[in-house]
């Protein structure tokens, strides 16, 4: 492979229903970035049936949009997906290819990695290049605790990522920007023999969607039990704010899984951020450190989370969560 | 239906130590347990070996010589046999090469009709190798999988994905990974340890499963650890201590105040 004949950066973009999603816009914002330092055209590939508003994506940074046009294309499925992202990436030969962690990303993109034979990291915070060596370095938080590993792709192209949704802000639109608009028909190789979509069912108790409020309330193992972990509920309710939560409270089955916050669960950028009871691991902060304002609570003057914290107080969440509960409510009463 | 479940070692806690040199995980640990989704994995297929005529479930796991004990207990369990994939020439594999292993063994196993495999791993979390696997078999996969019906020569699966699930149909062979959601895994029997004890688990190399050590290990791996660090946390952090709660907390409204969080 000569990874000379390589260049430029690609973000795969997604839609729902012919609209673009608002993931998009925050993967054009990572690529433009990168794009602008190795001094290359940032383009992004949408796949779908008719898709509107692509006019959107070059506003928001895109040099060149391809959009794959496929009727097999309207809903993901991994065969058509991947088999279309790998054609359009022979053809054009990015240097780079970003995707989105959700779970079409995180399904599509191990398969056109493992087909080119090129490598992949996943869940990355931070992405980055090396000046000297027009490297994607691309940095994830590692294994169990408090590490973050920094990869490369040296022999192999593209070089591949995929990046938490809601971990970097959406491009900001430029009305000023051109670009062009490409329409890729790839025909039958999209037909899947192996697969078939049946239909989506909504379900609104999988979606708690803390990802769109402006609070969050979040607690960890230092809540000792589910009874505990009832403090953060109520502080919740008082603020008006979503509840959150770590892997191990998740896991002891305090809360559903839909409120983990971390890498194995969501990011969050909230206005303000109150972590009771929890120790900091990378993996948890990896989902709430852009909050605009964090706020602490943790009895061990050591715990990891105060470095990323505003506001830090050292003590028992038994005595400080309740104590601020009737603060809150006096303040609201007084108003 | 011949089902093959992929397992991996994992620490049992959170203190796994790297190599400062490659960046990759030492796997000594003593309390290493099967990770907990391919117990899932392990599970779904047991149902289906329960509910279904002539079914065979095969482990394989690729790691170290003590991963063998994760096999043995997949076996007590209830699994038919294992294989366990090791040998110095693995280590350092990222996801591309460890798939590129795991499928190489699979191969070897076919005819195979299902494959399952938890969604994640709680020590790497990249999610990843599942998915490697099937595009290198070159089969079809579902990812995030919470509800499974096997029919005739297809899969009917449910999908956990943003805001619902999808249902979707595949035809098999295919490899699918589980979520946690999907069952609620069974423990070991009395019966099960017995026979762990008599089933003789083969241990492959990679010349067993038709692998030049440059496919595997860190040679076979596109991708390089260039650095581990700790973060660097920045925040200028007013930090108060527990002597006096109401004092702390009216501060912390003060700060809130001022910040114009809460008004």
């Amino acid at each position: 492979m000569d990874v000379k004949e390589y260049r430029g950066v690609m973000v795969l973009g997604e839609q729902r229903n012919g609209s673009i999603h608002r993931v998009t816009f925050e993967l054009l914002n990572r690529g433009r970035s990168l794009a602008d330092k190795l001094g290359v055209e940032l383009s992004c590939a949408i796949l779908g049936d008719r898709v509107d508003d692509l006019g959107e994506v070059i506003l928001r940074g895109a040099d060149k949009v391809f959009h794959v046009c496929s009727q097999d294309l309207a809903t993901f499925l991994p065969g058509p997906y991947t088999r279309a992202l790998v054609q359009l990436i022979q053809e054009e030969k990015p240097e780079i290819v970003i995707a989105a962690a959700t779970t079409t990303g995180r399904t599509v993109m191990p398969l056109v990695a493992a087909r080119l034979g090129t490598g992949l990291t996943a869940d990355c915070t931070y992405l980055d290049i090396d000046p000297g060596e027009r490297i994607l370095l691309q940095t994830r938080p590692a294994i169990g605790g408090n590490i973050m590993a920094t990869i490369k792709t040296p022999f192999t192209r593209p070089q591949m990522a995929t990046v938490r949704p809601r971990s970097t802000r959406p491009a900001p639109r430029d009305e000023s920007r051109t670009g062009e608009i490409a329409v890729k028909n790839y025909g039958d190789m999209l037909v899947s023999l192996t697969e078939r979509f049946l239909e989506f069912m909504a379900d609104p108790s999988q979606e708690v969607n803390i990802q769109d409020a402006d609070i969050i309330v979040s607690g960890g193992k230092g809540l000792k039990n589910r009874e505990g972990f009832k403090l953060v509920e109520d502080l919740a309710r008082v603020l008006g704010a979503g509840v959150g939560a770590t892997r191990d409270a998740v896991e002891l089955g305090w809360i559903s899984y839909s409120h983990q916050i971390g890498l194995s669960g969501k990011t969050v950028s909230p206005k303000l951020y109150i972590a009771v009871g929890i120790s900091g691991k990378v993996q948890h902060l990896a989902g709430m450190q852009t909050s605009e304002t964090i706020v602490a609570i943790n009895k061990d003057p050591d715990a990891q989370i105060f470095q990323v914290a505003d506001f830090g107080i050292v003590g028992d969440a038994f005595e400080v969560v309740p104590e601020l509960i009737n603060t809150l409510k006096k303040l609201k009463a007084g108003a | 239906m011949n089902i093959v479940v992929l397992i991996k070692q994992v620490p049992g806690t959170d203190n796994v130590k790297m190599d400062p040199k490659t960046g990759t995980m030492i796997r000594t640990g003593k309390d290493n347990i099967i990770n907990p989704l391919d117990e899932n994995a392990l599970e779904e297929a047991l149902r289906l070996k329960r509910s279904l005529k002539n079914v065979t479930v095969t482990v394989i796991s690729m790691g170290p010589e003590s991963a063998m004990k994760a096999i043995k207990e997949a076996i007590a369990m209830g699994a038919d046999g294992g294989i366990l994939l090791s040998g110095r020439a693995f280590a350092g594999s990222d996801t591309i090469a460890t798939a590129r292993a795991l499928s190489s063994a699979i191969r070897k196993l076919w005819p195979v009709d299902l494959i399952l495999c938890g969604e994640r791993a709680t020590d790497g979390e990249t999610g990843q190798t599942g998915a490697m696997v099937a595009a290198m078999l070159d089969i079809p996969v579902q990812t995030y999988v919470q509800k499974l019906e096997v029919g005739d020569g297809i899969i009917t699966v449910e999908r956990l994905v943003e805001g619902g699930f999808e249902r979707i149909q595949v035809k098999i062979p295919a490899l699918v990974t589980v979520v946690k959601g999907i069952n609620q895994p069974g423990f070991p029997t009395l019966a099960g340890k017995l026979r762990a004890k008599e089933v003789q688990v083969p241990i492959w190399g990679p010349e067993d499963v038709g692998l030049v050590p440059d496919e595997i290990g860190l040679k076979g791996s596109p991708t390089r650890v260039v650095k581990i660090f700790s973060p660097k946390l920045s925040r200028d952090t007013i930090m108060y201590h527990h002597d006096n709660t109401g004092r702390a907390v009216s501060e912390l409204v003060n700060f809130l105040s001022a910040r114009e969080i809460i008004v």
